[in-house]
C-alpha cells in the first residue's frame, strides 16, 4: 500500500468534524472503500471528495445513507447524460459547420 | 444595493418560529444544495441566497437587527450609533456595549448583507461549508498529425475560452486536469478542476503503438533483389532509405528515432518500423517472360 494514497480515517474523522460510524456504514453500503493495514482504516485519497459530499448531504440535509445511496447513484447517472448531451451538442455543431460551408 | 426579503426567500411569515426556519431551510436545501445541482449556476445562485436567509434569521441576534430595521437597513447604522450614543450618556460607570464581531461566515454574501451584518468571518452557528466547484470534463478531437507537435489550441468550455498547450506525444485516451477551470466554487470554495481527455484520429498510414510508429512500404522486385534506394514518408518528412540486395517480402527494420515524440520529453522520439512488401511485376512483356525463364533455368 503506497502511504501518500491513503488517508487514516480517524484523522478524516477529525478534521470534517465527521463520526467514524458514518464513514464505516459508507463502506459497508458499498459507496466508498476502507483498507484495513494493522488494524487502521484508511481512504482512498481519491475518495475523499466524495466522502466530503456524502457527509454534507448526511449532516446538512438530513439524507440518510439509503437517501444518500440513491443520490449518489442518479447524480452519477445524470452527469454521464450530461456528457453524452454535451458530445453529442459538438458534433452537431460540426455537423452544422460542416453544412454550412458546402452551402 | 436592494433590500433582500430573507422571509421571502425562505417562504416563511414574519412569525415564523425557529423550527420553521430550521424546516424551510433544510427544505429548499435539499431542493437547490451544490452537490445535487452540479453545473448548474441558478441552483448555486439560489442556494447562496438561501444559506444567506438562513444565516440571518436562524440566529435570533441577527433577526431581531433585521426585523428592527427592515427594509431600512441602509439607515440602520446610523440609528445604531444614535442609540448606542444615548445609551452611553446614561449608562454611568458600565459604559456602552461592547461588540465582539458578528459570527458569521462572509462566503459569497449580498451586498445587503455585508452591509448591514458586516463581511467579519466567525465560527457561525449553523454549518456554512465552502463548497469546491465541480469537475468538468471535456473530450478533445486531435488528428495524429496535431499530437506530433507541441502546439496551442483554445477551448470552450461553458462559454469560456481556454488556451491550452498540447505537449507532442500526447496519447489517444489520455487526460489532462486543468486545475480551476472547473466549475466555481460556491461560499469562497475553490473551483473546480477541467479534465480533457485527448481523443486521436489517426489520419495517416501509420499504426502507432506508444512511442513507436509502425509502416508497410512497398518495394519493386527488382530493387528488392538488386539493392537501390527508395524514399518514404515519415511524420517528420521524406527520408531515403537504402534497401539491400536479396530482401525478402516481409523484412522488417527499425528506424531509430523516427517514430513519435515521446511525451513531455523533448528531444526523445519512439522508433519507426518499416516492413518491406516486396512487389512482384504484373503484365510481364514476352521479353520479360523470356528473361525470367531463362534465370529459372540458371
Amino acid at each position: 500500500m503506497e502511504i501518500d494514497q491513503y488517508i487514516p480515517a480517524d484523522e478524516f474523522c477529525i478534521n470534517c468534524n465527521v463520526e467514524h460510524s458514518f464513514v464505516m456504514s459508507l463502506h459497508h453500503s458499498g459507496l466508498i472503500e476502507i483498507t484495513t493495514v494493522e488494524q487502521k482504516s484508511f481512504i482512498r485519497i481519491d475518495q475523499l471528495r466524495d466522502v466530503e459530499k456524502f457527509a454534507r448531504l448526511h449532516y446538512e440535509l438530513d439524507i440518510n445513507l439509503e437517501g444518500i445511496e440513491a443520490i449518489h447513484h442518479l447524480l452519477k447517472k445524470m452527469k454521464a447524460i450530461q456528457e453524452e448531451v454535451a458530445l453529442l451538442r459538438s458534433r452537431l455543431y460540426i455537423y452544422e459547420s460542416n453544412m454550412d460551408s458546402m452551402e | 444595493m436592494a433590500f433582500v426579503d430573507y422571509y421571502k426567500i425562505l417562504g416563511l411569515e414574519k412569525n415564523a418560529t425557529e423550527e420553521d426556519v430550521k424546516k424551510a431551510y433544510r427544505k429548499l436545501a435539499r431542493k437547490y444544495h451544490p452537490d445535487l445541482n452540479p453545473h448548474d449556476k441558478n441552483a448555486n445562485k439560489t442556494f447562496q441566497q438561501i444559506n444567506e436567509a438562513n444565516e440571518v434569521l436562524s440566529d435570533p441576534e441577527k433577526r431581531k437587527k433585521y426585523d428592527q430595521y427592515g427594509e431600512n437597513w441602509k439607515h440602520g447604522d446610523e440609528y445604531e450609533k444614535a442609540r448606542q450614543a444615548q445609551e452611553q450618556a446614561y449608562s454611568g460607570r458600565h459604559g456602552g456595549r461592547t461588540h465582539t464581531g458578528e459570527a458569521f461566515s462572509e462566503g459569497d454574501f449580498s451586498d445587503f448583507f455585508q452591509s448591514m451584518f458586516g463581511g467579519a468571518q466567525g465560527t457561525g452557528r449553523g454549518r456554512t461549508s465552502a463548497y469546491r466547484g465541480e469537475d468538468y470534463n471535456a473530450e478533445l478531437h486531435l488528428n495524429l498529425t496535431d499530437a506530433y507537435t507541441t502546439h496551442q489550441q483554445v477551448i470552450t468550455v461553458n462559454d469560456k475560452k481556454i488556451r491550452i498547450t498540447i505537449a507532442a506525444g500526447v496519447e489517444d485516451g489520455q487526460t489532462i486536469r486543468l486545475k480551476g477551470h472547473g466549475g466555481a466554487g460556491v461560499n469562497n470554495g475553490p473551483n473546480g478542476d477541467l479534465y480533457i481527455t485527448f481523443k486521436i484520429n489517426n489520419n495517416t498510414s501509420f499504426n502507432r503503438v506508444g512511442n513507436d510508429l509502425y509502416a508497410t512500404v512497398p518495394v519493386d522486385l527488382y530493387t528488392a533483389v538488386l539493392g537501390g534506394d527508395i524514399t518514404i514518408d515519415t511524420l517528420s518528412g521524406k527520408i531515403k532509405l537504402k534497401v539491400k540486395h536479396e530482401t525478402q517480402n516481409g523484412t522488417k527494420i527499425r528506424l531509430k528515432g523516427k517514430g513519435f515524440p515521446v511525451y513531455k520529453s523533448e528531444g526523445h522520439f519512439g522508433d519507426l518500423y518499416i516492413t518491406y512488401n516486396v512487389k512482384i511485376p504484373t503484365n510481364l512483356t514476352s521479353r520479360q517472360k523470356e528473361l525470367f525463364t531463362e534465370l529459372s533455368k540458371m
